[in-house]
């Protein structure tokens, strides 16, 4: 856990403060909605269908108990009991009351939780891996990268009013899980030929109407000059970005159209006057940072203790360890991921009494420490192994041990037409029904690793064009039709999917996916081959051929 | 000069002007007299584009109880009224999905 300081906590106290004052002075009619609109959004407060929406920020992904519990609390007492884990790592509460917001936010406050920055034209939540600080694979945890940008760029006056919003993510496993080259700049820990460790900096990656995987502009940029090099980049953005056009706003576009090789000299050009000022990094400052990072004290433990191996003989647990328990960088340990995606349930979504119990679950079993992925999933980071059995018996009593991790029905979907005023087709009823066909776990493990990701809209906040499966709403003539992509994927080889065929009305949907994954079984060459790696080997046209040869 | 909102404005059937409410976003409707309801069937219906035009303006002026006002279909049955299209219909209903609270 990252332990905020009084400057931290005053930031946050003023901001509630602030925001009290301006919804006061809304309801009294001293501010228009047009004077209004800006300052709520500031503070992650947006109009949806039926209410106000609120989004908070989870910075990389980490929670403790504390701040779980009080996320319950929100959801029990200003909202309808339930809340919502999103693609960046936030948690959205759908029927919040602008009466009731300032309190509800002084209450977030309490525990170190706040939404400012969620949305905007702003430098939004930095994302990092969910596993990030115990994955086996990661050189060194990204998250004190991550927080000395959330530092950096949290009201930086120059990036307030950015031509569009902003969105950072980094990594420092080889085997990306937060998505990196999606976002407008990407960052990839690694070391270079003589072993230092720095970053490979991409930019103008992005969905949405126009989708794009970021280009590598910096191959290897030494950590003392993140903050520098990533300012060179914003501000070169604030400079030659659109502002003239919303769909064009975005730096992808501006990368797209100046090309990376011209984007990249005015970035180095900015980037020489400022690398060795104010901004270059000085080892104590980061040591600061990092010494803030609190970890658990870990006991010296084996793995496979004897417990776990009793267990074993229960098959139903057996699923749910090799599903979703993976390897911890510490023997005797194991990070745990809670599964959200319920068959026949709205992905993402958690109740207040599963948020009360996970939050104790993790006090007792994971240090008081929980995560939250882009996948929508929770996990348990600090497990040690011999209490896997008592834990999963617990998780399953809260009905978040469905073990389909990285299956068919572990869906990200956004929250779509049934809340989304931006949505043009529901998203979750078509989540919920594809997970109902994929119920039986023995035909979606044989199926094997396979996302499906369902965006309600052209904005793409479900990922679709990263989905080995992806499904994107669209309306015509009144009616939801949906269109599908595959080959999608989100990974280190992140690839934009491909147009399978015409859309599909909402009724045929689900029988899509399943004629895909028929498809699929059909083609494969040996039971082993991933779906991604079959659409890799055979194209689309075989997929296509089979799927609308009845259609 | 004709303005932006008569432009754009083209009714052809039944119509009511529908917003958020600004304490707590629930979806009203305007009604005859001027003020706003959660009851459909209290909404002033009009069928031609120069009445929705009035309905949209008077709406629009005013700036405390209600936000985002814009002009919706309806359909109109001997007993009812009815949202015009999905959107609406989940707007007036809620959600096509149960809720997890609620399940």
């Amino acid at each position: 856990m990252y332990i905020y300081d009084d400057f931290d906590r005053t930031l946050v106290d003023e901001r509630v403060r602030e925001f009290r004052d301006q919804v006061a002075r809304r309801l009294s009619g001293e501010l228009t909605e047009e004077e209004f609109k800006p300052l709520r959004l500031m503070n992650g407060v947006y109009l949806q269908l039926h209410a106000y929406m609120l989004r908070i920020a989870i910075p990389y992904g980490t929670l403790s108990s504390d701040q779980m519990r009080m996320l319950a609390h929100v959801a029990r007492r200003y909202d309808r009991n339930y809340g919502h884990f999103t693609t960046r790592q936030n948690i959205q509460f759908n029927w919040i009351k602008l009466e009731e917001l300032p309190d509800a936010m002084a209450d977030l406050a309490r525990a170190g939780l706040h939404g400012m920055q969620t949305s905007g034209n702003c430098v939004r939540n930095i994302t990092t891996d969910q596993w990030a600080g115990v994955a086996p694979d990661e050189i060194e945890d990204p998250r004190i990268w991550a927080e000395l940008l959330r530092q950096h760029l949290t009201l930086h006056p120059e990036f307030s009013f950015l031509p569009r919003k902003f969105k950072i993510a980094l990594t420092a496993s080889a085997h990306d899980r937060a998505a990196v080259k999606i976002h407008d700049i990407g960052l990839h820990m690694h070391r270079n030929g003589v072993g230092e460790t720095g970053f490979e900096v991409m930019v103008g990656g992005g969905l949405g109407r126009t989708p794009f995987l970021g280009k590598t502009i910096k191959p290897f940029l030494p950590k003392r000059d993140l903050l520098s090099y990533v300012e060179a980049i914003m501000r070169t953005y604030n400079q030659y970005g659109r502002r003239d056009n919303i769909y064009k706003a975005r730096i992808k576009i501006l990368v797209h159209e100046l090309g990376a090789e011209k984007f990249t000299r005015e970035v180095e050009e900015e980037w020489q006057s400022i690398k060795d000022g104010a901004l270059a990094l000085d080892p104590t400052v980061v040591a600061d940072i990092a010494a803030r990072f609190r970890y658990p004290e870990y006991e010296a433990l084996e793995d496979n203790p004897p417990e776990l191996a009793q267990a074993r003989a229960d098959n139903r647990f057996r699923v749910w360890l090799d599903n979703s328990v993976a390897n911890h960088k510490l023997a005797g340990y194991a990070i745990v991921t809670l599964s959200l995606k319920p068959a026949g349930g709205p992905p993402g979504d958690a109740t207040a009494q599963q948020m009360d119990a996970i939050a104790d679950l993790a006090e007792r079993y994971s240090f008081g420490e929980i995560r939250v992925g882009h996948e929508q999933n929770l996990a348990l980071p600090h497990v040690a192994q011999r209490d896997l059995p008592a834990l999963w018996r617990s998780l399953e009593e809260i009905g978040v041990a469905t073990p389909n991790v990285n299956l068919i029905s572990d869906i990200i979907a956004c929250p779509g037409l049934d809340y989304c005023s931006l949505a043009n087709a529901r998203s979750i009823p078509v989540a919920e029904e594809i997970s109902r066909r994929f119920k039986d776990l023995d035909l979606a493990r044989n199926l094997g690793r396979l996302h499906i990701n369902i965006s309600g809209c052209i904005n793409a906040c479900g990922h679709h064009h990263i989905g080995h499966i992806g499904i994107l709403g669209v309306e015509k003539n009144g009616e939801e039709y949906y269109q599908v992509t595959i080959g999608g994927r989100a990974d280190e080889n992140a690839e934009l999917g491909k147009i399978l065929g015409p859309a599909v009305p909402y009724g045929e949907i689900a029988d899509v996916v399943e004629d895909v994954a028929a498809a699929y079984l059909e083609l494969r060459d040996r039971p082993g081959e991933l779906f991604i790696d079959t659409v890799a080997r055979v194209g689309v046209d075989p997929f296509k051929e089979r799927v609308y040869a009845a259609r | 000069m004709t303005s932006p909102l008569q432009q754009k404005l083209k009714v052809t059937g039944p119509v009511v002007v529908t917003a958020n409410r600004l304490g707590d976003g629930a979806v009203v409707y305007r009604s005859a007299d001027g003020s706003w309801t959660k009851d459909l069937a209290a909404a002033a219906v009009v069928t031609t584009t120069p009445a929705a035009v009035d309905l949209l303006t008077a709406a629009l002026a005013d700036k405390l109880k209600a936000v985002d006002a814009y002009v919706a279909p309806v359909e109109l049955t001997p007993q009812r009224v009815l949202p015009g299209n999905l959107r609406e219909r989940i707007r007036f209903n809620g959600p096509t999905v149960a809720l997890p609270g609620e399940r």
